[in-house]
Protein backbone atom coordinates (compact mmCIF):
# COMPACT_ATOMS: atom_id res chain seq x y z
CA UNK A 1 0.00 0.00 0.00
CA UNK A 2 1.30 3.20 -0.87
CA UNK A 3 1.78 6.07 1.44
CA UNK A 4 -0.79 7.94 2.85
CA UNK A 5 -1.42 11.46 1.18
CA UNK A 6 -4.01 14.50 2.10
CA UNK A 7 -5.62 16.88 0.33
CA UNK A 8 -6.06 20.60 1.47
CA UNK A 9 -9.98 19.86 2.00
CA UNK A 10 -8.90 17.30 4.51
CA UNK A 11 -9.67 14.26 2.91
CA UNK A 12 -6.81 10.96 3.43
CA UNK A 13 -5.95 8.73 -0.37
CA UNK A 14 -4.23 5.78 0.38
CA UNK A 15 -3.54 3.16 -3.12
CA UNK A 16 -3.18 -0.02 -3.93
CA UNK A 17 -2.78 -0.97 -7.23
CA UNK A 18 -5.43 1.43 -8.60
CA UNK A 19 -7.65 1.39 -5.98
CA UNK A 20 -7.48 4.09 -3.88
CA UNK A 21 -9.16 4.13 -0.78
CA UNK A 22 -10.67 8.06 0.51
CA UNK A 23 -11.64 8.94 4.36
CA UNK A 24 -11.47 12.44 6.44
CA UNK A 25 -9.06 13.31 8.61
CA UNK A 26 -8.92 13.37 12.34
CA UNK A 27 -8.48 17.09 11.93
CA UNK A 28 -11.81 17.04 10.38
CA UNK A 29 -13.81 15.59 12.71
CA UNK A 30 -12.04 17.73 15.00
CA UNK A 31 -13.89 20.85 13.11
CA UNK A 32 -16.63 19.02 12.67
CA UNK A 33 -17.91 17.66 15.90
CA UNK A 34 -19.97 15.05 16.29
CA UNK A 35 -20.82 13.19 13.23
CA UNK A 36 -24.58 12.51 12.73
CA UNK A 37 -25.29 11.34 9.33
CA UNK A 38 -22.76 10.46 6.59
CA UNK A 39 -23.66 10.65 2.45
CA UNK A 40 -21.82 8.53 0.29
CA UNK A 41 -21.24 8.77 -3.67
CA UNK A 42 -23.30 5.90 -5.73
CA UNK A 43 -21.12 2.79 -6.65
CA UNK A 44 -20.32 2.70 -10.34
CA UNK A 45 -20.92 6.35 -10.47
CA UNK A 46 -17.79 8.63 -11.63
CA UNK A 47 -16.56 11.14 -9.38
CA UNK A 48 -14.11 13.84 -10.28
CA UNK A 49 -11.10 15.50 -8.38
CA UNK A 50 -12.08 18.21 -5.96
CA UNK A 51 -15.75 17.43 -6.85
CA UNK A 52 -18.12 16.82 -4.50
CA UNK A 53 -18.59 12.54 -3.43
CA UNK A 54 -20.52 12.88 -0.44
CA UNK A 55 -22.06 14.82 2.93
CA UNK A 56 -21.47 14.90 6.14
CA UNK A 57 -23.18 16.39 9.17
CA UNK A 58 -22.29 17.31 12.85
CA UNK A 59 -24.71 18.49 15.22
CA UNK A 60 -24.04 22.13 13.78
CA UNK A 61 -24.02 22.07 10.28
CA UNK A 62 -23.91 20.03 6.97
CA UNK A 63 -20.15 19.86 4.98
CA UNK A 64 -19.54 18.76 1.55
CA UNK A 65 -16.78 15.74 0.68
CA UNK A 66 -14.68 16.27 -1.85
CA UNK A 67 -12.58 13.10 -3.54
CA UNK A 68 -8.85 14.86 -4.11
CA UNK A 69 -8.46 12.34 -7.34
CA UNK A 70 -11.01 11.02 -10.29
CA UNK A 71 -12.18 7.32 -10.94
CA UNK A 72 -14.97 5.15 -10.63
CA UNK A 73 -16.58 4.05 -7.07
CA UNK A 74 -16.31 0.70 -6.69
CA UNK A 75 -17.27 0.74 -2.67
CA UNK A 76 -18.49 2.82 -0.32
CA UNK A 77 -18.34 2.05 3.60
CA UNK A 78 -21.97 1.15 4.11
CA UNK A 79 -20.72 0.41 8.17
CA UNK A 80 -20.35 4.27 8.47
CA UNK A 81 -24.07 5.38 6.93
CA UNK A 82 -25.34 3.12 9.73
CA UNK A 83 -23.42 4.46 12.80
CA UNK A 84 -22.10 8.22 11.83
CA UNK A 85 -19.95 8.02 15.29
CA UNK A 86 -17.74 5.66 13.71
CA UNK A 87 -16.04 8.29 11.62
CA UNK A 88 -15.20 10.73 15.19
CA UNK A 89 -13.89 6.90 16.57
CA UNK A 90 -11.31 5.98 13.65
CA UNK A 91 -11.44 8.47 11.00
CA UNK A 92 -8.11 7.16 9.55
CA UNK A 93 -9.09 3.80 9.89
CA UNK A 94 -12.02 2.12 9.81
CA UNK A 95 -14.43 4.62 8.91
CA UNK A 96 -12.71 4.96 5.61
CA UNK A 97 -15.61 6.60 2.78
CA UNK A 98 -15.50 4.95 -0.72
CA UNK A 99 -12.75 3.44 -2.97
CA UNK A 100 -12.02 4.63 -6.41
CA UNK A 101 -10.72 2.52 -9.32
CA UNK A 102 -8.27 5.65 -10.75
CA UNK A 103 -7.62 6.69 -13.89
CA UNK A 104 -4.49 8.62 -13.65
CA UNK A 105 -2.39 7.74 -10.85
CA UNK A 106 -0.49 10.83 -11.74
CA UNK A 107 -3.33 13.18 -9.53
CA UNK A 108 -1.32 11.92 -6.30
CA UNK A 109 1.53 14.35 -7.15
CA UNK A 110 -0.20 17.19 -6.38
CA UNK A 111 -1.26 15.87 -2.75
CA UNK A 112 0.20 16.53 0.86
CA UNK A 113 2.05 14.00 2.27
CA UNK A 114 1.44 13.84 6.32
CA UNK A 115 4.18 16.00 7.55
CA UNK A 116 2.75 18.82 5.41
CA UNK A 117 -0.41 18.34 5.93
CA UNK A 118 0.01 18.39 9.57
CA UNK A 119 1.82 21.90 9.25
CA UNK A 120 -1.24 22.75 6.71
CA UNK A 121 -3.69 21.68 9.19
CA UNK A 122 -2.33 23.96 11.98
CA UNK A 123 -1.95 26.82 10.14
CA UNK A 124 -5.75 26.67 8.87
CA UNK A 125 -6.98 25.94 11.94
CA UNK A 126 -5.26 29.50 13.93
CA UNK B 1 -18.16 46.68 17.61
CA UNK B 2 -16.23 45.38 20.40
CA UNK B 3 -17.36 41.78 20.77
CA UNK B 4 -19.43 41.43 24.10
CA UNK B 5 -18.43 39.27 27.01
CA UNK B 6 -19.80 37.46 29.97
CA UNK B 7 -18.61 37.50 33.36
CA UNK B 8 -18.02 33.73 32.95
CA UNK B 9 -15.37 34.38 29.75
CA UNK B 10 -12.35 33.48 31.50
CA UNK B 11 -13.76 30.58 32.79
CA UNK B 12 -14.91 29.08 29.67
CA UNK B 13 -11.60 29.38 28.54
CA UNK B 14 -10.28 27.58 31.20
CA UNK B 15 -12.57 24.78 30.28
CA UNK B 16 -11.65 24.90 26.62
CA UNK B 17 -14.76 26.28 25.18
CA UNK B 18 -15.20 26.63 21.14
CA UNK B 19 -16.30 30.37 20.88
CA UNK B 20 -19.02 31.35 19.21
CA UNK B 21 -20.45 35.21 17.84
CA UNK B 22 -23.93 35.16 19.25
CA UNK B 23 -26.09 38.74 19.29
CA UNK B 24 -23.11 40.36 19.48
CA UNK B 25 -21.43 38.27 22.73
CA UNK B 26 -18.73 35.64 22.53
CA UNK B 27 -20.17 32.86 23.66
CA UNK B 28 -19.06 29.34 24.31
CA UNK B 29 -20.68 27.00 21.24
CA UNK B 30 -19.35 23.75 23.02
CA UNK B 31 -16.43 22.73 25.31
CA UNK B 32 -14.00 19.62 24.96
CA UNK B 33 -16.54 16.74 25.59
CA UNK B 34 -19.16 17.80 22.33
CA UNK B 35 -22.76 18.71 21.87
CA UNK B 36 -23.96 15.28 21.75
CA UNK B 37 -21.73 14.04 25.14
CA UNK B 38 -22.84 17.90 26.86
CA UNK B 39 -26.60 17.01 25.74
CA UNK B 40 -26.79 13.81 27.16
CA UNK B 41 -25.10 14.82 30.19
CA UNK B 42 -27.33 17.48 30.74
CA UNK B 43 -30.25 14.76 30.07
CA UNK B 44 -28.99 12.53 33.08
CA UNK B 45 -27.36 14.85 35.79
CA UNK B 46 -26.84 18.27 35.82
CA UNK B 47 -25.72 21.14 32.77
CA UNK B 48 -24.80 25.06 33.83
CA UNK B 49 -25.45 27.17 30.40
CA UNK B 50 -23.85 30.84 30.57
CA UNK B 51 -27.16 32.72 29.34
CA UNK B 52 -26.20 35.98 30.27
CA UNK B 53 -26.28 37.27 27.58
CA UNK B 54 -29.98 37.56 27.79
CA UNK B 55 -31.62 40.62 29.27
CA UNK B 56 -32.80 41.30 32.55
CA UNK B 57 -35.39 43.67 32.30
CA UNK B 58 -36.41 45.14 36.33
CA UNK B 59 -39.68 47.12 36.14
CA UNK B 60 -40.66 49.01 38.98
CA UNK B 61 -44.46 49.45 40.19
CA UNK B 62 -47.53 48.82 41.92
CA UNK B 63 -51.28 48.20 40.09
CA UNK B 64 -51.11 50.60 37.79
CA UNK B 65 -47.84 48.91 36.24
CA UNK B 66 -49.83 45.67 35.77
CA UNK B 67 -52.54 47.35 34.03
CA UNK B 68 -50.52 48.81 31.88
CA UNK B 69 -48.63 45.82 31.10
CA UNK B 70 -51.85 44.45 29.98
CA UNK B 71 -52.36 46.52 27.21
CA UNK B 72 -49.13 44.94 25.90
CA UNK B 73 -48.93 41.43 27.21
CA UNK B 74 -51.76 38.59 26.40
CA UNK B 75 -51.61 37.66 30.25
CA UNK B 76 -53.98 38.01 33.16
CA UNK B 77 -51.18 39.86 35.02
CA UNK B 78 -53.81 40.81 37.58
CA UNK B 79 -54.46 37.68 38.63
CA UNK B 80 -50.92 36.57 38.41
CA UNK B 81 -49.68 35.51 41.88
CA UNK B 82 -46.41 37.29 43.09
CA UNK B 83 -42.94 35.13 42.28
CA UNK B 84 -44.94 33.36 39.47
CA UNK B 85 -43.37 33.19 35.93
CA UNK B 86 -45.37 33.24 32.64
CA UNK B 87 -43.99 32.86 28.72
CA UNK B 88 -45.42 35.18 26.80
CA UNK B 89 -45.04 37.80 23.62
CA UNK B 90 -44.02 41.06 22.52
CA UNK B 91 -46.15 41.95 19.48
CA UNK B 92 -46.95 44.70 17.48
CA UNK B 93 -50.40 45.45 16.07
CA UNK B 94 -50.62 42.52 13.72
CA UNK B 95 -49.49 40.47 16.51
CA UNK B 96 -46.23 39.54 14.91
CA UNK B 97 -43.51 38.83 17.50
CA UNK B 98 -40.93 41.27 18.38
CA UNK B 99 -39.56 38.57 20.92
CA UNK B 100 -40.54 35.95 23.22
CA UNK B 101 -39.97 36.22 26.89
CA UNK B 102 -40.56 35.15 30.22
CA UNK B 103 -42.30 37.58 33.07
CA UNK B 104 -42.54 37.35 36.48
CA UNK B 105 -43.89 39.28 38.67
CA UNK B 106 -41.65 40.07 42.08
CA UNK B 107 -42.44 42.39 44.77
CA UNK B 108 -41.24 45.09 43.84
CA UNK B 109 -42.84 44.94 40.36
CA UNK B 110 -42.16 42.81 37.32
CA UNK B 111 -38.67 41.01 36.18
CA UNK B 112 -38.65 40.16 31.91
CA UNK B 113 -36.18 37.65 30.63
CA UNK B 114 -35.51 38.98 26.88
CA UNK B 115 -33.72 37.01 23.89
CA UNK B 116 -30.02 38.84 23.96
CA UNK B 117 -30.70 39.53 20.16
CA UNK B 118 -34.12 41.63 20.81
CA UNK B 119 -33.38 42.99 24.46
CA UNK B 120 -32.06 46.82 23.03
CA UNK B 121 -35.41 46.58 21.21
CA UNK B 122 -37.79 45.55 23.52
CA UNK B 123 -36.31 48.17 26.12
CA UNK B 124 -37.05 50.64 23.32
CA UNK B 125 -40.38 49.29 22.57
CA UNK B 126 -41.66 48.90 26.50
CA UNK B 127 -40.15 52.53 26.87
CA UNK B 128 -42.51 54.07 24.23
CA UNK B 129 -45.22 52.24 25.53
CA UNK B 130 -44.78 52.77 29.42
CA UNK B 131 -43.51 56.21 29.21
CA UNK B 132 -41.75 57.72 31.77
CA UNK B 133 -43.97 56.62 34.52
CA UNK B 134 -42.14 53.41 35.40
CA UNK B 135 -38.37 52.77 36.48
CA UNK B 136 -37.08 50.57 33.57
CA UNK B 137 -33.97 48.70 34.30
CA UNK B 138 -32.58 46.57 31.62
CA UNK B 139 -29.75 45.36 34.43
CA UNK B 140 -26.05 44.82 33.08
CA UNK B 141 -24.79 44.12 36.50
CA UNK B 142 -26.37 40.91 36.63
CA UNK B 143 -25.78 37.23 35.09
CA UNK B 144 -27.77 34.84 34.37
CA UNK B 145 -26.94 31.40 34.78
CA UNK B 146 -29.13 28.04 34.39
CA UNK B 147 -28.68 24.95 35.93
CA UNK B 148 -30.75 22.25 34.57
CA UNK B 149 -31.42 18.69 34.18
CA UNK B 150 -32.05 15.91 37.00
CA UNK B 151 -29.67 16.29 39.87
CA UNK B 152 -29.86 20.24 39.62
CA UNK B 153 -32.28 20.63 42.62
CA UNK B 154 -29.92 18.77 44.64
CA UNK B 155 -26.85 20.27 43.67
CA UNK B 156 -28.43 24.09 43.59
CA UNK B 157 -29.77 23.52 47.25
CA UNK B 158 -26.73 22.49 48.71
CA UNK B 159 -25.39 25.83 47.79
CA UNK B 160 -28.75 27.68 48.27
CA UNK B 161 -30.77 26.42 50.67
CA UNK B 162 -34.81 26.65 50.07
CA UNK B 163 -34.51 26.43 45.84
CA UNK B 164 -35.77 22.67 46.41
CA UNK B 165 -39.09 24.18 47.36
CA UNK B 166 -39.85 26.17 44.32
CA UNK B 167 -42.71 24.77 41.54
CA UNK B 168 -42.23 25.25 37.79
CA UNK B 169 -42.47 28.33 36.51
CA UNK B 170 -42.24 30.40 40.29
CA UNK B 171 -39.52 31.99 41.95
CA UNK B 172 -37.76 34.18 44.68
CA UNK B 173 -34.91 36.21 46.40
CA UNK B 174 -32.54 33.86 47.96
CA UNK B 175 -29.55 35.26 50.13
CA UNK B 176 -26.30 33.28 49.28
CA UNK B 177 -22.64 34.51 50.28
CA UNK B 178 -24.25 38.02 51.30
CA UNK B 179 -25.75 38.63 48.65
CA UNK B 180 -29.46 38.81 46.91
CA UNK B 181 -30.14 36.28 43.98
CA UNK B 182 -33.31 35.77 41.99
CA UNK B 183 -34.49 31.80 41.49
CA UNK B 184 -36.42 30.68 38.98
CA UNK B 185 -37.26 27.33 38.94
CA UNK B 186 -37.43 27.42 34.68
CA UNK B 187 -35.39 26.87 31.90
CA UNK B 188 -35.41 26.23 28.61
CA UNK B 189 -34.15 22.36 28.27
CA UNK B 190 -37.12 20.32 28.96
CA UNK B 191 -35.36 19.19 32.15
CA UNK B 192 -36.27 20.21 35.72
CA UNK B 193 -34.02 23.45 36.76
CA UNK B 194 -33.01 26.81 37.48
CA UNK B 195 -32.25 30.15 36.41
CA UNK B 196 -30.17 32.09 38.76
CA UNK B 197 -29.86 36.06 38.59
CA UNK B 198 -26.42 36.99 40.28
CA UNK B 199 -24.48 40.22 40.47
CA UNK B 200 -21.39 40.06 37.96
CA UNK B 201 -18.79 39.80 40.19
CA UNK B 202 -19.78 36.73 41.89
CA UNK B 203 -21.22 34.72 38.83
CA UNK B 204 -17.78 33.05 38.10
CA UNK B 205 -17.10 31.95 42.04
CA UNK B 206 -21.09 30.64 41.64
CA UNK B 207 -20.60 28.58 38.59
CA UNK B 208 -17.16 27.01 40.34
CA UNK B 209 -19.21 25.90 43.28
CA UNK B 210 -21.73 24.21 41.08
CA UNK B 211 -18.78 22.59 39.04
CA UNK B 212 -17.40 21.22 42.08
CA UNK B 213 -20.60 19.41 43.67
CA UNK B 214 -20.54 17.96 40.00
CA UNK B 215 -22.15 20.29 37.39
CA UNK B 216 -20.79 20.83 34.41
CA UNK B 217 -20.74 23.76 31.83
CA UNK B 218 -22.46 23.15 28.51
CA UNK B 219 -22.60 25.24 25.49
CA UNK B 220 -24.56 26.91 22.86
CA UNK B 221 -25.18 24.18 20.67
CA UNK B 222 -26.23 21.63 23.23
CA UNK B 223 -28.60 24.34 24.56
CA UNK B 224 -29.92 24.09 20.75
CA UNK B 225 -30.39 20.55 20.68
CA UNK B 226 -31.75 20.13 23.93
CA UNK B 227 -34.33 22.99 23.47
CA UNK B 228 -35.31 20.99 19.82
CA UNK B 229 -35.73 17.79 21.24
CA UNK B 230 -38.54 19.79 23.77
CA UNK B 231 -40.28 21.43 21.34
CA UNK B 232 -39.36 24.79 22.50
CA UNK B 233 -39.07 27.92 19.67
CA UNK B 234 -36.07 30.09 19.35
CA UNK B 235 -36.34 33.78 18.31
CA UNK B 236 -35.01 34.49 14.93
CA UNK B 237 -36.37 30.66 14.01
CA UNK B 238 -39.61 29.67 14.88
CA UNK B 239 -40.44 32.83 15.92
CA UNK B 240 -40.21 36.33 14.27
CA UNK B 241 -41.84 39.87 13.43
CA UNK B 242 -43.85 38.12 10.22
CA UNK B 243 -45.20 35.31 12.83
CA UNK B 244 -48.15 35.08 15.48
CA UNK B 245 -48.40 33.14 18.66
CA UNK B 246 -51.36 31.80 17.00
CA UNK B 247 -49.49 30.56 13.94
CA UNK B 248 -46.57 29.38 16.06
CA UNK B 249 -49.02 27.10 17.80
CA UNK B 250 -48.38 28.60 21.46
CA UNK B 251 -52.10 30.03 21.18
CA UNK B 252 -51.93 27.79 25.11
CA UNK B 253 -49.57 30.57 26.24
CA UNK B 254 -52.16 33.84 25.73
CA UNK B 255 -54.34 33.94 28.80
CA UNK B 256 -57.93 32.52 28.28
CA UNK B 257 -59.79 35.17 30.37
CA UNK B 258 -57.85 37.64 27.88
CA UNK B 259 -59.19 36.39 24.58
CA UNK B 260 -62.93 37.59 25.26
CA UNK B 261 -62.14 41.43 25.67
CA UNK B 262 -59.03 41.24 24.00
CA UNK B 263 -57.40 45.28 24.93
CA UNK B 264 -53.88 44.04 24.28
CA UNK B 265 -51.71 44.96 21.32
CA UNK B 266 -52.61 42.23 18.37
CA UNK B 267 -55.43 41.50 20.75
CA UNK B 268 -57.83 41.74 17.24
CA UNK B 269 -55.40 39.60 14.83
CA UNK B 270 -55.16 37.11 17.61
CA UNK B 271 -58.81 36.84 18.42
CA UNK B 272 -59.65 36.39 14.11
CA UNK B 273 -56.73 33.48 14.47
CA UNK B 274 -58.15 31.65 16.98
CA UNK B 275 -61.63 31.84 15.27
CA UNK B 276 -60.58 30.99 12.00
CA UNK B 277 -57.44 29.35 12.56
CA UNK B 278 -54.28 30.46 11.12
CA UNK B 279 -53.50 29.36 7.05
CA UNK B 280 -49.75 27.98 8.17
CA UNK B 281 -48.60 26.29 11.61
CA UNK B 282 -45.82 25.26 13.73
CA UNK B 283 -45.61 21.59 13.34
CA UNK B 284 -43.03 18.78 14.46
CA UNK B 285 -41.62 17.17 11.92
CA UNK B 286 -39.57 13.76 11.69
CA UNK B 287 -37.72 13.16 9.07
CA UNK B 288 -37.10 9.46 8.00
CA UNK B 289 -34.05 7.60 8.16
CA UNK B 290 -30.98 9.73 9.41
CA UNK B 291 -31.81 12.62 6.69
CA UNK B 292 -31.24 16.29 8.81
CA UNK B 293 -33.60 18.78 7.47
CA UNK B 294 -31.46 22.13 8.63
CA UNK B 295 -33.04 25.40 8.81
CA UNK B 296 -34.98 27.23 5.16
CA UNK B 297 -35.27 23.41 3.87
CA UNK B 298 -38.44 23.34 1.59
CA UNK B 299 -41.05 21.23 2.57
CA UNK B 300 -43.59 19.97 -0.69
CA UNK B 301 -46.64 17.78 -0.65
CA UNK B 302 -46.77 14.37 -2.75
CA UNK B 303 -47.32 16.75 -6.06
CA UNK B 304 -44.41 18.70 -6.18
CA UNK B 305 -46.42 21.98 -4.45
CA UNK B 306 -44.35 23.33 -1.89
CA UNK B 307 -46.50 23.47 1.39
CA UNK B 308 -44.11 24.82 3.70
CA UNK B 309 -40.52 25.67 5.31
CA UNK B 310 -38.16 24.23 8.29
CA UNK B 311 -37.12 26.61 10.56
CA UNK B 312 -34.87 24.22 12.78
CA UNK B 313 -33.66 20.70 12.11
CA UNK B 314 -30.54 18.65 13.86
CA UNK B 315 -29.86 15.56 15.33
CA UNK B 316 -31.66 15.05 18.75
CA UNK B 317 -28.76 12.86 20.59
CA UNK B 318 -31.68 11.60 23.55
CA UNK B 319 -33.87 10.48 20.62
CA UNK B 320 -31.36 9.22 18.69
CA UNK B 321 -32.28 10.41 15.18
CA UNK B 322 -33.56 13.74 13.08
CA UNK B 323 -35.66 16.30 14.27
CA UNK B 324 -36.67 19.31 12.99
CA UNK B 325 -39.79 22.39 13.15
CA UNK B 326 -41.15 24.53 10.42
CA UNK B 327 -44.67 25.97 9.29
CA UNK B 328 -46.78 24.35 7.06
CA UNK B 329 -50.44 24.94 5.39
CA UNK B 330 -52.99 24.37 7.72
CA UNK B 331 -54.18 21.37 5.98
CA UNK B 332 -50.94 19.44 6.51
CA UNK B 333 -50.42 20.69 9.95
CA UNK B 334 -51.99 17.00 11.34
CA UNK B 335 -50.15 14.19 13.41
CA UNK B 336 -48.75 11.68 10.93
CA UNK B 337 -48.87 13.70 7.88
CA UNK B 338 -46.71 12.41 5.31
CA UNK B 339 -44.61 15.53 3.70
CA UNK B 340 -41.12 15.75 1.34
CA UNK B 341 -38.35 17.64 2.06
CA UNK B 342 -35.70 18.95 -0.40
CA UNK B 343 -32.34 18.11 0.66
CA UNK B 344 -29.65 18.86 -1.62
CA UNK B 345 -32.06 18.69 -4.66
CA UNK B 346 -33.51 15.16 -3.68
CA UNK B 347 -37.14 14.58 -2.30
CA UNK B 348 -36.97 13.00 1.04
CA UNK B 349 -39.74 11.50 2.96
CA UNK B 350 -41.00 12.89 6.83
CA UNK B 351 -43.67 12.55 9.18
CA UNK B 352 -45.94 15.49 11.01
CA UNK B 353 -45.52 14.77 14.39
CA UNK B 354 -46.79 15.40 18.16
CA UNK B 355 -44.22 17.84 20.27
CA UNK B 356 -42.09 17.39 22.12
CA UNK B 357 -39.64 15.03 20.99
CA UNK B 358 -38.83 14.09 24.28
CA UNK B 359 -40.65 13.53 26.86
CA UNK B 360 -40.80 16.85 29.57
CA UNK B 361 -39.19 16.42 33.42
CA UNK B 362 -41.09 19.86 35.07
CA UNK B 363 -41.74 19.37 38.61
CA UNK B 364 -45.10 20.68 39.75
CA UNK B 365 -46.67 20.25 43.07
CA UNK B 366 -43.30 20.45 45.62
CA UNK B 367 -45.79 21.80 47.94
Amino acid sequence: MSEVKFSKEHEWITLEGDVATIGITKHATEMLGDIVFAELPEKGSNVEKDGTAGVVESTKAASDVYTPVSGEVVDTNQAIVDDPSKINEDPEGSAWFFKLKMKDQSEMDSLMNKEEYDKFAKESAS
Amino acid sequence: MEIKKTSLNKLHQINNAKFVEFAGYEMPIQYSKGIIEEHKFTRSHSGIFDVSHMGQLFIYGDESLTKELEKIFPLDLKNLKQNCSKYSFLMNEDAGIYDDLIITKIEEGYLIILNAACKDQDFEILSNLLGSKFKMNLDNNRSLIAIQGPKSVEILNSIINGVDQLNFMTGNWFDSDNQKLFVTRSGYTGEDGFEISISNDKAEKFVKNLIEKGAQLIGLGARDTLRMEAGLCLYGHELDINKTPVEANLRWAISKSRLSNGGFIGSKKIMNQMQDGASQIRVGIKPEGRLIAREKTKIFDDTDKQIGEITSGTFGPSVNGPIAMGYVDKEFSKVDTKILLEVRGKKHPANVCALPFYKKNYVKGVN
